[in-house]
């Protein structure tokens, strides 16, 4: 077996990989706050209870309904996207003429409620969701054997990140949307229903967060914890990339989950907080964050 | 004046309100403070509190001429809670036993609180031997299992099985230190070498990275120097990633719903080590069949060993005639147990409750014949190969 | 002004005779330090308009050091609890620095990273004891002199050192620097515009947010005789928003009421309720959000200026 500075290529390969699953996940996460913040200024703190709600909705829709994973890809990121339009209309429409700072705290209360209570009902001790039949092997890849699942996730983490972008940037209802960042008003004045937008926007940034909780489900044990520290990481990696920036949301996603890998190969215990170090740098040096405008 | 009704209306709200002081009672007080809601909630959790009730049932209701009341919280795997709710226990509600449930750390923590507010604490769930030893106290009981006789059991019949070089994946907290330390010296004294180790927190989602590394020390032996669901999730991965095709794993510390959770296709061929075992002889049996008609699931080591612990420091109580915490110690130190859970047990001077110990392999499903039907016996220890000597470290044991 | 008077009084004399009214002392104790520090929090969120979330970093480093110094080596209480403070002093600076670069949401997404940092940081790091945290931290001798061990002493002490910080604020809100500061928070373009260095402002306010926090954490760990990673948790910092959230930003006793309600909620409903009580305060917190913004003390202050108007209109606000 080959090494680099005395450490085998296999066991760097490996962890690349795994963080580059990681890093699907960031992607995809921050993929719907910088589309939630470019467009509504909101911070949405709950975006990790929306993750942790699209995985029970998948649980729960297996043990309940019997709806396997393949449909519950579709139904859940839909059911909890509902969710966040009520919540929109019902809360956080109140608050759009005030200082920001309270959206945040919204958010940031409805994460408290939404994870207290499935904590409640589902214990702190998760559950496991089973890896859908069609993806149950294993890649054997010489310096690690990959389960087949985990392929999978970056497959499609990328390609939903793909079309996203796509969607925003290079269609019709994207250049919409982007109007609807620039001027508002005057975007309602040429007779676009605005906040019907900014309703479905609000939704379509939640459901992503769901699609990725659905994804995740087979990976970790379904908590209700899972997305409490996530979230954090994902505030850092938007942070990194430009708070309203698409591009810059998906690219720092997928490169600081390759990072982090790298990270535990060389030095474990920095692994966790070697994503805020780099936040705190890219902020000294380029406050504006890597693909942001500002 | 509207300021005085506001006075008057605060401190009519005030007298009312839980501020005020609770009565002090003149009765025998259990408490339980364990994980109820975490990675070690199927271990003991509500159904150990269904096992302490039985047990006073069991007992007659009261000793004394004096009603027994039980007490219960959560500790959320922090030992600060742990030890406030102890404390407060202690000082507001005339504490006079309580029974540790699971997690070291939360248990080294309440055992200073034992020291301070002289209440005897009965470890029940927690593994760590250091309890008896650096952190030992003379209130302190450890009643069921620790990280040595788990060690003494488990690692040695997997080192003489062939087991000879071990990488171990240790939770990061006091228990899996203790125990990944536990399990090392019985490799090297039975001439096997220890090649590494990954320490992951408790309750981590995701074992993959951690595997990995495991597997990239080309080690024998995966020691899981964990518990809980930690156990059972990383076994999972171990088997999702391919890393059981290279290593064995070593279950050092599992437990019956561990491996019910677990299945016995994933868990065949594991061995572990265990204080009791539901199917042993007609006596735990029957205490199962009791116990599963109220929970609907059989007890575990633990539950069977808090329901022995109440009834042990029920009939010390009426055996002294007071609940004073030294009289009742000194006479529990004076004791055999022999009860469905330990035959001729006896509590040592640093604390360990010295019993006999078995080593098992989780069965096949082609050699399960029932439900819950997991384990062989392999091999008993008697007390004292189990929990080794004392070791010196407890001030106690220098008279 | 003489209801409030009123009501301080009533508050002093049954904060004096606590241990007299049967209330156990340490959960006062306890409130008093959150009281402490949610009240070093509104500094920065009420009398600043900067909203940190990350702040139980400065509350839980402080713990730890304190807590590290007295098990490790033995110090003098006082010397402890200095030393701890000045450790919140300078991570405060640190990280103060870092995050006034930018403002309103950015500033708070940064604190809330760097808070995460220092969490990590303790976990890993090895005198903090990780999961376990420090035990047996002994309350020892203050100055050497007075013996700290008893729960009545160490209540009076905690008191005292809470009417001083109070007492502290309320000067520096009133003082020339705590007007720049309100002036920066009213309008920061003319407040740039006559010549204030905006920067160096806001870092003060920071750095003594972050210093009286760090104080009310040294205390804490000397209290319940330990420090643990609770005290660095996202889930404390999250809390002491809502501490000052409830009871008032902007005022000076609201933070105070604010953490007398928290503490007690989550202590005694935490028996009623078992663990809902997470849920329940996430409710309160957006209830507050939507309709409460105020918070209790801002409602209470609100009412009696519309009575006041509403007697004579030509009252000032």
């Amino acid at each position: 077996m080959s090494h680099v500075f005395g450490i085998p290529v296999a066991v760097i390969l490996g962890q690349l990989t795994l963080g580059l699953v990681n890093g699907s996940f960031y992607a995809m996460l921050s993929l719907g706050l910088a589309v939630i913040f470019g467009l509504m200024g909101v911070v949405n703190f709950a975006h990790g209870a929306y993750y942790t709600l699209g995985a029970f909705a998948a649980l729960l829709g297996l043990q309940y309904l019997g709806i396997n994973y393949w449909a519950a890809l579709l139904l859940a990121p839909l059911a909890v996207g509902l969710l966040g339009i009520v919540v929109e209309r019902l809360l956080l429409r109140h608050l759009y003429g005030l200082d920001p700072l309270y959206g945040l705290l919204l958010t940031f209360g409805l994460a408290l409620t939404v994870e207290g209570s499935l904590h409640q009902v589902f214990g702190a001790s998760g559950q496991s969701y089973p890896v859908p039949s069609a993806l149950a092997g294993v890649l054997n890849l010489h310096f690690m054997f990959l389960p087949l699942y985990r392929a999978w996730v970056i497959l499609a983490s990328l390609v939903v990140c793909f079309s996203t972008w796509f969607v925003i940037e290079r269609t019709r209802l994207g250049a919409t949307l982007r109007a609807a960042t620039e001027n508002a008003p005057l975007l309602q004045a040429f007779g676009v229903n605005v906040p019907l937008l900014v309703a479905a926007t609000y939704g379509g940034g939640v459901a992503l967060a769901a699609l990725a909780g659905v994804l995740a489900s087979p990976v970790v044990l379904v908590n209700s914890h899972m997305g409490t520290e996530l979230v954090i990481v994902v505030f850092a990696v938007v942070v990194i990339g430009g708070m309203g920036s698409i591009v810059g949301a998906i690219v720092s996603g997928l490169v600081l989950g390759v990072i982090e890998g790298f990270t535990k190969v060389i030095y474990p215990e920095a692994s966790n907080i070697v994503v805020f170090v780099i936040m705190a740098l890219v902020l000294i040096v380029r406050p504006a964050g890597l693909f942001g405008r500002e | 004046m509207k300021e005085q009704r506001l006075a008057m209306a605060l401190a009519a709200v005030w007298a009312v309100s839980p501020y005020a002081a609770r009565a002090a009672n003149d009765q025998v007080v259990i408490g339980d403070i364990d994980d109820m809601s975490g990675v070690y909630a199927d271990v003991l959790g509500a159904a150990g509190v269904e096992a302490i009730n039985m047990a006073i049932a069991d007992f007659g209701g009261s000793v004394l001429g004096k009603k027994i009341t039980t007490l219960s919280a959560d500790h959320q795997n922090k030992p600060d809670i742990g030890a406030s709710k102890f404390r407060q226990w202690a000082d507001e509600d005339g504490l006079t036993l309580l029974l540790g449930g699971s997690n070291t750390g939360v248990n080294i923590a309440m055992a200073k609180v034992a020291a301070a507010k002289k209440v005897p604490l009965f470890v029940i769930g927690a593994g760590g031997a250091s309890l008896t030893n650096e952190d030992c106290t003379a209130y302190t009981v450890h009643y069921v299992y620790d990280t040595t006789s788990l060690a003494n059991g488990t690692a040695t019949a997997i080192v003489n099985a062939g087991g000879k070089s071990w990488f171990y994946l240790t939770a990061d907290y006091a228990f899996g230190t203790q125990l990944q330390n536990a399990a090392s010296r019985v490799v090297e004294t039975h001439g096997g070498k220890n090649v590494g180790a990954v320490r992951v927190p408790l309750g981590a989602a995701d074992f993959s990275s951690f595997l990995l590394q495991a597997q990239a020390s080309g080690a024998q032996v995966l020691g899981l120097a964990n518990a809980g669901t930690d156990f059972s999730n990383s076994l999972k991965a171990a088997n999702e990633f391919g890393i059981t095709r290279t290593m064995k794993p070593a279950a050092l510390l599992a437990f019956l719903t561990d491996i019910h959770s677990l299945g016995l296709q994933t868990a065949q061929g594991l061995y572990l080590t265990t204080a009791w075992y539901w199917d042993l002889n007609p006596d735990t049996r029957a205490f199962a069949k009791r116990f599963f008609a109220k929970v609907n699931r059989e007890p575990t080591m633990d539950q069977a060993g808090i329901y022995s612990a109440t009834l042990t420091y029920l009939k010390a109580v009426k055996a002294v005639g007071s609940t004073d915490s030294d009289k009742v110690m000194a006479e529990l130190k004076r004791t055999r147990i022999n009860d469905m859970f330990a035959k001729d047990g006896y509590i040592r001077a640093d604390g360990v409750m010295v019993h006999e110990m078995y080593v098992m392999q989780v069965k096949s499903p082609q050699e399960s014949k029932y439900p819950w039907d997991y384990y062989k016996i392999v091999r008993k220890m008697n007390g004292e190969e189990a929990f080794g000597p004392i070791t010196g470290l407890c001030p106690l044991t220098h008279k | 002004m003489r209801a409030a008077r009123i009501l301080y009084a009533l508050a002093a004399l049954l904060a004096l005779g606590v241990p007299w009214l049967g209330v156990y002392p340490v959960f006062m104790m306890k409130l008093l330090c959150f009281a402490m520090f949610a009240c070093a929090y509104n500094l920065l969120l009420g009398f600043g308009r900067m909203l940190s979330f990350g702040h139980a970093a400065f509350f839980g480093s402080a713990a730890y050091a304190t807590a590290w110094l007295v098990t490790a080596h033995r110090a003098d209480s006082a010397l402890a609890i200095a030393a701890g403070t000045a450790v919140a002093a300078g991570l405060g600076l640190v990280i103060g620095a870092i995050a006034i670069r930018r403002r309103g949401i950015y500033f708070a997404m940064i604190t809330l990273a760097l808070g995460q940092l220092v969490y990590f940081v303790c976990l890993e790091a090895p005198f903090t004891g990780g999961e376990n945290g420090l035990q047996d931290v002994a309350r020892g001798w203050l100055f050497g002199i007075l013996p700290l061990r008893s729960d009545i002493v160490m209540y009076y002490l905690v008191l005292a050192a809470f009417v001083a910080v109070f007492v502290f604020i309320r000067r520096v809100v009133h003082s020339p620097f705590g007007q720049v500061l309100r002036a920066i928070r009213e309008n920061e373009a003319r407040a740039i515009s006559l010549g204030y260095d905006i920067n160096r402002y806001k870092l003060v306010a920071f750095v003594l947010s972050a210093t009286l926090a760090g104080f009310a954490g040294s205390l804490n760990s000397l209290v319940l005789g330990f420090a643990t990673l609770t005290g660095v948790q996202q889930s404390t910092s999250g809390e002491v928003i809502l501490m000052t959230l409830l009871g008032g930003t902007g005022t000076f006793f609201g933070p105070a009421v604010g953490a007398a309600l928290v503490v007690t909620l989550q202590e005694y409903l935490s028996d009623i309720v078992g663990g809902w009580v997470t849920a329940i305060i996430g409710v309160i917190f957006v209830a507050c959000v939507l309709s409460f913004r105020r918070g209790i003390v801002g409602e209470l202050a609100a009412l009696r200026l519309r009575r006041a108007v509403a007697r004579d209109p030509a009252t000032p606000a």
